[in-house]
């Protein structure tokens, strides 16, 4: 059956085996579809969200992101989101095309939710993982067209007691990280700035600290990554998730952190030799 | 050709509704009760993984009693309408009203079309910014619905336990109501006094909706956490 989701009494006569206790299961078939391959061609320009990262700290996992979206060398968006909880226990970081990168997350909110309450425990983060992986394969006839989805995915594994990151590459293929991974355009600078910083044992605060850094020094070599915008107040967003659940670092502290950083480099900057620029005229002696 | 005997329409009815009573009749009964912060579910359930009351939607509860294979379908039934009304619009836009009345739809139909009517009756309850706006939609197994404030009971015993909340309820409804404790304690004496005897801790079902909470307002209370409550 296609068509309109059916809101009258008809599911509620389905059989309890039918879709079972996964809710884009249940989707198939009604429209939107959100896994349904496209039957579009040619390529596709839409708005890219840039650079995100996810570091593991001594109690669990720190997950941080951007705010900017690109559509070729424009800014689409100043204050974009990308760092979105999945449920209490892990995060999403959506990195490539905007639209369909946050049709995933609410497809993937929506079945870890629907899953808990039906069954009455939640999937382990080991399956979330695999269902994001599904969902990323299912999106891979919008790839070929150029809307590529590459999320990082993290959370804290409440039956290992740590904090644990997957990256994804098009094709939904699932890698896990042990230490730290940043993705979209910023990625590499990105990871280059974690991988000097990184150790086993960081705390929160330093975990924290490392993720803004790596951020402003992606936002400093990649021009589709956004850096901390102090006229507008916009902050790239950063959130921590440990056994106690998923806490969003509030903006202040993150603007602070921002300071100091600034605050550091300048002093580093300017303690150096200016750069003086010599203007000169046709004809002027060289 | 023998002719099929006439039946009237009023007795098939009532026959199926006699039948529907007595298994409702056979089961244990759910309680649920307004309290300041929101919903106070309670049910005696002797199994400590097959629920009588669950979560359905960031406000919304359900409760069912009689027969669990007929009220567990038409619970995740709810889950999926829901779930998907929510998906394909927004989170605003699930109502309790909108359920309780799908609800009401299928068990009508199915009261009236089937040879067996369902042997269960469920409650669809929503949380709202204050007690005056606590929804408690009442659904019994022919689909008949009945919009309930201040607290409902349901199942095998319901008509004692509502006469004995009903002495002790506040009476100045809805501007008081009691505190969880309180609440808890009330149930718990309800259940009891139709139990026949102690009902112990670890036979009860406590779950709340509190609207103090952040999105999810539904919480269960596991073992440890009731019997301080009372």
């Amino acid at each position: 059956m296609r068509g309109e989701p059916d809101f009258g009494a008809d599911f509620l006569r389905r059989p309890v085996h039918g879709p079972g206790s996964s809710f884009s299961e249940l989707m198939k078939g009604h429209q939107p579809d959100p896994e349904a391959p496209s039957r579009f061609e040619g390529q596709v320009h839409a708005p890219e969200g840039t650079t995100v990262l996810a570091l593991r700290f001594d109690e669990g996992v720190v997950v941080a992101g951007d705010r900017r979206a690109t559509e070729g060398f424009q800014i689409a968006h100043r204050s974009i989101e990308k760092v979105f909880a999945a449920d209490d226990m892990s995060a999403v970081a959506i990195a490539g095309a905007a639209g369909p990168a946050v049709e995933i997350v609410r497809l993937l909110q929506t079945e870890l939710e629907h899953y808990e309450k039906v069954e009455g425990e939640r999937l382990t983060l080991e399956g979330k993982a695999n269902k994001l992986s599904q969902m990323i394969r299912a999106n891979l006839p919008a790839a070929m067209q150029g809307m590529i989805v590459v999320p990082l995915f993290a959370g804290f594994d409440e039956a290992r007691g740590h904090g644990r990151i997957f990256k994804y590459d098009v094709t939904g293929g699932r890698y896990e990280e042990d230490d730290y991974h940043a993705t979209g355009s910023g990625g590499k600078d990105a990871r280059s700035s974690l991988k000097k910083r990184y150790r086993l044992d960081l705390t929160r605060e330093e975990a924290v600290k490392f993720a803004i850094e790596a951020l402003f020094d992606a936002a400093d070599e990649d021009v589709g990554t956004g850096g901390p915008d102090l006229m507008r107040g916009i902050y790239p967003t950063v959130a921590a998730i440990s056994a106690e659940g998923m806490v969003e670092i509030p903006e202040e502290e993150i603007q602070r952190l921002f300071e100091e950083l600034i605050a550091d480099r300048a002093e580093d900057i300017r303690s150096q030799e200016s750069h003086p620029v010599d203007v000169r005229r046709p004809g002027e002696e060289a | 050709m023998p002719m099929p005997y006439y039946v009237s329409p009023e007795q098939l009815m009532r026959d199926k509704a006699d039948y529907a009573r007595k298994g409702i009749a056979r089961g244990k009964s759910v309680i649920a009760l307004e309290y300041e912060a929101g919903i106070l579910f309670m049910a005696e359930n002797t199994s400590a993984t097959l629920y009588k009351i669950s979560e359905i939607y960031d406000r919304i509860a359900f409760a069912g009693v009689g027969k669990f294979n007929e009220f567990e379908q038409l619970r995740i039934g709810g889950i999926r309408l829901v779930d998907v009304k929510g998906y394909s619009y927004s989170r605003e836009d699930v109502t309790a009203k909108g359920l309780a009345n799908a609800y009401s739809q299928t068990l009508g139909n199915i009261f009236t079309s089937e040879v067996k009517p369902y042997e269960c009756e469920i409650l669809v309850a929503a949380v709202g910014e204050t007690t005056a706006t606590n929804e408690l939609f009442h659904i019994l197994y022919d689909g008949s619905v009945s919009d309930r404030t201040g607290y409902v009971a349901m199942g095998g015993a319901s008509e004692q336990l509502k006469a004995y909340v009903d002495e002790r309820y506040p009476k100045d409804y809805p501007a008081s109501t009691p505190d969880l404790a309180t609440a808890v304690t009330l149930g718990h004496e309800a259940l009891q006094s139709v139990g026949g005897g102690e009902t112990p801790v670890g036979s009860l079902e406590v779950a709340i909706l509190d609207r103090t909470r952040a999105r999810r307002k539904f919480r269960r209370f596991p073992e440890e956490e009731i019997a301080p409550l009372l």
